[in-house]
């Protein structure tokens, strides 16, 4: 007699438990509100990153067309998956002398491993990670970017 | 009945359809026609059916997971499924080189095939069903687990070893699930004393079995959900499947069109299952009614028959899908032992006492 | 390993029914190739073949300077990210004798407890996905996005958040880190009653969990099973309070543990170790003190000669960090003693003798991250 009480306990139990489960997802099937997903082309417009996120490397210019390189190649020393190139320029200077000008800043977003080593040793504050995120593309040759702009040059007074 | 003769009978339309065809044709004609028309609009059904019921699936576990689901194609994503078969259609047929080609490429069919035959004796709407066997619970019964033949070809002529262990699962659990949910409609046809399934939607006018036939016959309806779900192979009992043990289980080895076809019977013999039950426990097209409540019993006769069935239909479908995205799967072990320690005995008790309950009269 | 096994591993017979689970398999998690022999439905015996996501981590780490390996560290136990930084990072720190300042170690342990919350939401997402519970994938992740925006707020990255430097912090967190936490922990505190719900209390999930896979306490020091794994057998493993480091030694919390030693217990270690977390969290996040975010530290760091040793708990057991170093900026040699390696090789000895379907809940169960097992 006892089993047989058991065997219809358990039964119940079972049944129970089962509709506990069924009640959580009964719960947000009736309550579509509580959807979380995005639909993500389609919010491209209200979309905004935070402000630190990590999206890839970029140098600021401002209206001059003018960054804050100086070529020094902090960046392309600390970076550990060697992402950072920089080729720079000898030119003579007003005083005659011959400065060291940066020519190009190659970046490499096919390696980077976003650590930020670059943008936090950087000295001259010249680099930050932008927003973009779409970064898919059909060649992997357009991975590789050059960060200063053409015709930009040196802000004089960040060196001060 | 009077409360049932203000339902629209399809036989009017189906019988002047005949008669019709009978005025210019010789009557071996007229059969070869109908069969031939009865096929197209069950294919056509059929087909559509299975991608809403995917659709459906698709959306309601979104729903349930907190998600859209579906939503790029089409106004919310219905004609997604159409652009899925397209892509099944056009993927590439992978040959399996050491695979028995001849029983590879029958098992599809014979799975798709048992569960075509199943819908036939469905009653959809009153005098709307292609045959009216009398013995119809029997006949669905036995031809809906043809489809265990199917799975079990596909899974040893793959000649691969997560495909052999899926079938083998399923040919243990389809086997054994068969008794419970014979038992559980067994209980039914005591009640109302037919096989024939018109005769078992007649018997429930004045108020379905899972009302008149007291706690027996719901826990009968419990049982039968219980394992019919087990019969098709949803969760929790996709043992044949179980995605996370055995990859596909069964159909690891198939591709496009041909994987497409058991995406497809599965989801039929869902359909089919459902209308089963809600046929057998719910009134089937009957509509809600309740004793000799004239009046109100007249009202609920004004929302056509067929609305009333898919009404129910996609009720247990829903049922259905309910358990799949909610509860975690059984091992096989414990599959057998909640059919054999639990489902069956309880069936067999749950029978004694209906037919004890019929010879009283104590029924409505 | 039993003699038993053992033995069906050498002699191998013509009639094994051997399917290889992985590299490509839903539930092995990665890109570990289970060779599983079968009699029927029972597991005979299994040879795990590590190595499918070998980078050579180890190796790497001797070409390049401390600040560098941090990054490199992320990617072992992507899920535990922050503890492998941290590790790194406090062994840096105490070869070099720095004192960090007490905002960096209250925010230490903080994100610690953060990460480890996160990454035992996933755990139980994919461990009910093993199960065939497709549903609690989507709950558990849904959870774990409100901390994984916590992390982007304040670090930029989701997953692989490179936060620690040597010395301190990359920079400080964002000003709404707190209030981030606070309604997170608020959030999650209705949430988690859910889990149970879904999950815990099923009696399907009952029985694939209970007297699965037993592991004792003798086996699981055998083979150096640790974390929530080590303490499901009673084995009181947890470094947190035996080898405080940050600000573990100023909270109050307990450690768990189950003897059972089975599957359930195992999940119910990661279960109660969510409101442990949440506990510890609660009792730092009013009371992270101002001040710098990172210590004073030269640019180029040296290590002075010697050999260097630190452990701290990660969410799925114990890493240890050992450097040798020969004064350079680079270090001589780097080991790392991943948990996920030990823990997964006991699996031969839990899954022998069961069905396939308990293989697939216990490797749930152990909650391996294979990158960290291969490294």
């Amino acid at each position: 007699m006892n089993m047989i009480f058991n065997y219809i306990r358990e039964i119940f139990r079972a049944i129970s438990s089962l509709w506990a489960g069924m009640r959580i997802t009964g719960k947000y099937f009736v309550s579509p509100g509580q959807i979380v997903t995005q639909k993500y082309p389609e919010n491209r417009a209200t979309l905004k990153m935070q402000e630190r996120f990590k999206g890839e490397i970029i140098m600021p210019h401002d209206e001059n067309n003018q960054h804050r390189c100086t070529g020094c190649g902090i960046c392309e020393m600390n970076c550990p998956n060697g992402s950072i190139e920089i080729l720079t320029n000898r030119v003579p200077n007003a005083d005659g002398k011959t400065e060291r000008i940066i020519d190009k800043h190659i970046y490499h977003l096919s390696m980077c491993t976003f650590c930020g080593l670059c943008v936090k040793t950087c000295p001259s504050d010249a680099l930050a990670f932008g927003q973009e995120f779409e970064h898919a593309v059909f060649d992997r040759k357009k991975l590789t970017k050059v960060l200063n702009q053409p015709g930009s040059s040196l802000k004089k007074e960040a060196k001060q | 009945m009077s409360s049932t003769s203000t339902i629209y009978d399809f036989s009017t339309l189906t019988g002047s359809i005949d008669a019709a065809l009978h005025n210019w044709m010789s009557p071996g004609l007229v059969l070869t026609a109908e069969l031939v028309l009865v096929g197209l609009i069950f294919l056509t059904f059929y087909a559509l059916l299975g991608l809403f019921l995917v659709y459906l699936e698709r959306k309601v576990c979104a729903v349930m997971q907190n998600r859209y689901g579906p939503n790029r194609v089409g106004p919310l994503g219905l004609l997604q499924t159409i652009a899925d078969l397209i892509k099944l259609l056009m993927k590439e047929l992978i040959p399996i080189r050491k695979a028995d080609q001849f029983l590879f490429n029958l098992a599809p069919f014979i799975v798709i095939i048992a569960s075509f035959m199943a819908i036939a004796a469905t009653p959809f709407a009153k005098g709307l069903q292609a045959v009216d066997l009398n013995i119809g619970v029997f006949y669905v019964m036995a031809v809906s687990s043809l489809g265990v033949v199917g799975i079990l070809l596909a899974g040893w002529s793959s000649n691969s070893k997560y495909s052999l262990i899926g079938a083998m699962r399923s040919g243990a659990q389809i086997v054994s699930y068969e008794l419970s949910v014979g038992l559980s409609l067994l209980a039914i046809v005591v009640f109302s004393g037919t096989m024939q399934l018109s005769g078992i939607v007649e018997s429930q006018a004045d108020g379905w079995w899972i009302f008149k036939g007291h706690i027996p016959a719901f826990i009968s309806f419990v049982i039968f959900l219980v394992a019919s779900t087990a019969e098709i192979n949803r969760g929790p009992f996709d043992l044949a499947e179980a995605e996370s043990e055995l990859t596909a289980g069964f159909h690891t080895e198939y591709s496009g069109i041909k994987f497409a076809f058991f995406f497809l019977a599965e989801y039929i013999n869902m359909f089919i299952v459902a209308a089963i039950g809600a046929t057998v426990f719910l009134g089937g097209w009957m509509p809600f009614h309740i004793g000799n409540w004239e009046a109100f019993n007249h009202v609920m006769d004004f929302i056509p028959s067929m609305v009333w069935f898919f009404l129910k239909t996609f009720f247990v479908v829903y049922l259905i899908m309910w358990f799949k995205w909610t509860f975690p799967r059984l091992r096989i072990d414990q599959l057998l032992t909640l059919e054999w320690k639990y489902l069956m005995p309880i069936s067999l008790i749950n029978i004694v006492v209906i037919a004890f309950i019929v010879l009283m009269g104590w029924h409505f | 390993m039993s003699e038993e096994i053992i033995k069906n591993i050498i002699v191998r017979e013509n009639e094994d029914y051997i399917i290889n689970m992985g590299p490509q398999h839903p539930s092995t998690h990665g890109v570990l190739r289970l060779e599983v022999c079968l009699q029927g439905e029972t597991v005979k015996y299994i040879i795990p073949h590590i190595g499918y996501i070998h980078r050579g981590i180890e190796k790497m780490c001797e070409a390049i300077t401390y600040q560098q390996i941090i990054h490199l560290t992320d990617r072992m136990d992507y899920l535990s990210a922050h503890m492998n930084n941290e590790a790194v990072c406090l062994c840096v720190e105490n070869a070099l004798q720095v004192e960090v300042p007490e905002r960096v170690k209250y925010i230490r342990t903080i994100l610690d407890e953060l990460n480890r919350l996160a990454s035992h939401q996933l755990w139980w997402s994919a461990f009910g996905m093993d199960l065939g519970a497709l549903t609690t994938f989507f709950y558990g992740l849904r959870d774990r996005e409100m901390i994984l925006d916590i992390f982007e707020e304040s670090f930029g990255s989701r997953l692989l958040h490179s936060f620690n430097a040597p010395g301190g912090l990359m920079h400080d967190v964002h000003p709404n880190f707190q209030k981030g936490i606070k309604d997170f922990i608020t959030y999650f505190r209705k949430k988690l009653p859910e889990y149970d719900q879904l999950l815990t209390g099923n009696v399907i999930f009952q029985q694939r969990a209970k007297g699965i896979g037993i592991m004792s306490r003798e086996k699981a020091i055998a083979y150096g099973v640790t974390g929530p794994s080590g303490r499901g057998s009673g084995f009181s493993c947890d470094l947190r309070k035996y080898a405080p480091y940050s600000a573990y030694d100023k909270v109050q919390f307990n450690e768990i543990l189950y003897t059972e030693g089975d599957t359930l217990a195992r999940y119910k270690v990661r279960m109660d170790e969510m409101w442990e977390s949440m506990n510890i969290i609660e009792q730092l996040v009013d009371n992270i003190p101002e001040g710098d975010y990172t210590a004073k530290m030269k640019p180029i760091i040296k290590l002075p000669a010697g050999e260097y040793f630190q452990r701290v708990e990660t969410a799925r057991g114990e890493l240890a960090v050992y450097i040798v170093s020969d004064g350079n900026k680079t270090p001589y040699r780097m080991k790392f003693r991943s948990p996920n390696f030990s823990n997964l090789f006991v699996m031969n000895e839990l899954a022998a003798g069961g069905k396939i379907a308990d293989l697939i809940a216990i490797s749930g169960s152990l909650d391996l991250v294979i990158p960290d097992i291969d490294r």
